[in-house]
């Protein structure tokens, strides 16, 4: 099991790295950052002088090396638009957009996989096929249509939900979370919609689709042989088989989650990362979009181990392996 | 959800009567057995299995009556899609739609069970019937050890405490010979082998001490060298739990080597029903005689095993008259269009134009 770990975190930081290089290329081959962060007024000595002073003269190995260690301790430089540091301005809104996926991410799997599981077990009922219908808009439809429908529906013609913004918030630490008022969760109502609708239906389907197969499995004839009641025999024999897949998808469902909240922050007006995100585009704010692709891909990374974690426990046949793997080795 | 499920078995099964005294009887919690019918412990009457298609019903399982002695090891053999496992899965209750019983009874200790409501059926499994499947490499959960998936049945079926239930199953699972069974309950099918799992399956059929067990070609999946193993470890167990088997297989050598009585079946019908002796000696249905013509002897040196020309009809176009008549040897016109009905010759059941005349001096 260890040996597993380390070999898959050796993975994660050479995925890691990666990315860094890719990051830290943006800085000196997206424009040059002398002159985002001068006036035009500025002479060109003073400019040499800023990037003798920026150590955007040494060799890009070693400026790499620097990155990396800033990076490492969650250092990212200022950003040219806000004249802030980047970690500072993250922390501020890492709250929110994580706050809002991991609602989006719960939505989607408490009501996607009981869904699925219905539709699995009773095919031909009128419910299946209404949810079906309705998985297929929800599929189809793109985020920010959802999101403007919403709005119009709830916001401007119902006037019962907020069209903008995350409410009140409560400061607990470095961290603020509109969970614990009122308006807070109101905000959080039709962003969190928007955003889990696409993989609620797409665990919808997943789960269905799973069931259908695990359900005409010899296992499943011979448990109800047995007698065992239809809910041990459909939750507990067929629903844990389709787990592997399930778990699979939900973990890289997550991750893209939070990687495009974008879209649900931009419609909502939320004040998460995206938004920030898509401002630092619109002005070329490059510290910024590098510390996005940084901190994306470390959630990616994380989420991909846990998944890989989960399938251990929950399939007896890859512990065995890796048993045997972890004898040899 | 089952009264719902269960009105619309009513509405296919068209015994709307019957049913409803059926269901009246199992209202009662207790189930009464009529211990004048227990020479017969199952009673199959006049059995039809339907399937409706696009081209309208076919009749997969026709007309098939038979009956099965408490303790016996009764034997069902025909070609693939002869309708055996169909008639094995009308018992238990587990037809997989769109086949459904079009016609018939079936009687468990005097007891019609085959217009049961689903959760009353879903008791009798595993507690009264047991059931093994043909392939154990795919009949045990591969998710859970082969202890939780015993004990969680004989939990279901009986009121014990879950150590008791433990205690249980390491001492089946040792009965079915599996070494060391206190430390391999907690391991996982894919720790064994196929012969191994096998056994683990006929432990699970019979943990709850049913009084009848189907297995379904219990050892076409499995070596050669193990499947007279598991087939004696079949026998013996039934045996000591008291169980009568019905043995559903193609196999004719199987069926000789532990069946008492058998059923031939050809296209959905029975051709010949009586004492394995007599069938295997002295087969009398042309089909039985090809049959056990096909099987290779140590006693006599023969050439060529003989074979049965052509192939068993689709369910699309079963012939009238008999439905073997296309490939009978020994067919004449009435066979072509009469169907013949089952006739008690000697100790054996035939149903075949040949011994009609027969049947009719002995009647």
């Amino acid at each position: 099991m260890l040996a597993f770990i380390i070999r898959r975190l050796a993975q994660s930081l050479f995925v890691m790295f990666f990315v860094a290089l890719v990051a830290f290329s943006m800085f000196n081959y997206v424009g040059d950052p002398v002159h985002q962060m001068v006036g035009i007024e500025t002479s060109f000595k003073e400019r040499e002088a800023l990037r003798e002073h920026l150590g955007l003269n040494d060799p890009a190995p070693v400026q790499f090396m620097r990155f990396i260690g800033h990076a490492v301790q969650g250092e990212f430089g200022l950003s040219y638009q806000h004249k802030r540091p980047v970690a500072g301005l993250f922390k501020e809104r890492l709250p929110a957009t994580l706050e809002l996926s991991f609602v989006a991410a719960l939505l989607a799997l408490v009501v996607g996989v009981p869904m699925g599981v219905y539709t699995g077990l009773n095919r031909h009922g009128f419910l299946s096929k209404l949810f079906m219908t309705f998985s297929l808009i929800g599929i189809s439809l793109p985020t920010f249509l959802i999101g403007i429908l919403l709005i119009f529906i709830f916001a401007v013609i119902l006037g019962w939900l907020p069209s903008f913004g995350r409410g009140e918030v409560i400061t607990m630490g470095a961290w603020t979370t509109g969970l614990l008022t009122k308006s807070g969760l109101k905000a959080l109502i039709m962003p969190s919609i928007t955003l889990g609708l696409f993989q609620l239906t797409l665990i919808m389907r997943l789960v269905r689709s799973e069931m259908l197969e695990v359900l005409r499995t010899d296992y499943i004839k011979f448990a109800r042989a047995r007698g065992l009641s239809n809910r041990a025999v459909n939750f507990g024999h067929a629903l844990k088989n389709t787990l592997v897949p399930v778990i699979t998808i939900t973990g890289l469902q997550i991750g893209s989650i939070i990687a495009f909240a974008i879209i649900t922050e931009t419609v909502f007006q939320w004040p998460g990362m995206g938004l920030m995100f898509l401002q630092a585009i619109h002005n070329v704010d490059i510290p910024i979009m590098s510390a996005y692709l940084l901190l994306v891909a470390f959630f990616f990374v994380v989420i991909n181990l846990i998944v890989d974690l989960l399938y251990y426990v929950v399939d007896p046949r890859l512990r065995i392996d890796l048993g045997k793997a972890n004898g040899h080795g | 959800m089952h009264i719902l499920r269960h009105v619309g078995w009513v509405k296919r099964s068209k015994t709307y009567q019957i049913l409803m005294n059926g269901e009246f009887r199992f209202a009662t919690p207790t189930l009464h057995l009529n211990t004048e019918t227990c020479l017969s412990m199952l009673k199959i009457e006049n059995l039809t299995i339907r399937f409706d298609t696009r081209y309208g019903p076919l009749t997969a399982v026709d007309n098939v009556t038979f009956e099965v002695r408490p303790g016996e090891v009764f034997g069902l053999v025909g070609e693939s899609g002869a309708g055996k496992s169909l008639t094995g899965q009308a018992i238990i209750g587990l037809l997989d739609p769109p086949g459904y019983i079009a016609g018939g009874q079936i009687s468990l200790e005097g007891v019609r069970i085959d217009n049961l409501a689903y959760n009353h059926l879903r008791a009798l499994r595993g507690r009264k019937i047991g059931m093994i499947f043909q392939d154990p490499l795919t009949s045990l959960n591969p998710l859970y050890t082969i202890g939780k998936q015993l004990t969680e049945t004989i939990l279901t079926h009986t009121s014990v405490t879950t150590a008791e239930a433990q205690q249980q199953a390491i001492a089946l699972l040792t009965d079915v010979g599996i070494p060391g069974a206190a430390e391999r309950i907690n391991q996982y099918p894919h720790q064994f082998s196929g012969g191994m799992r096998q056994r683990v399956v006929i432990a699970l059929a019979l943990c709850a001490n049913p009084q009848l067990v189907i297995a379904d070609e219990p050892t076409t999946a499995l070596d050669v060298s193990i499947q007279a193993q598991i087939l004696s470890l079949l026998k013996q167990m039934c045996r000591e739990h008291g169980a009568a088997v019905i043995l559903i297989t193609h196999d004719m050598g199987v069926i000789s080597q532990v069946a008492q009585r058998v059923a031939v079946m050809y296209s959905g019908r029975l051709v010949e029903i009586g004492d394995v002796r007599q069938i295997v000696k002295h087969p009398k249905h042309p089909y039985a005689r090809g049959l056990m013509g096909s099987i290779p002897s140590l006693h006599h040196q023969v050439d060529q095993l003989t074979q049965i020309d052509g192939a068993m009809p689709r369910l699309t176009d079963i012939p009238p008259g008999c439905a073997f008549h296309p490939r009978c040897p020994e067919c004449f016109d009435l066979c072509r269009e009469k169907r013949p009905v089952l006739k008690k010759i000697a100790n054996s059941h035939i149903a075949c134009w040949l011994y009609a005349q027969e049947a009719h001096h002995a009647g």
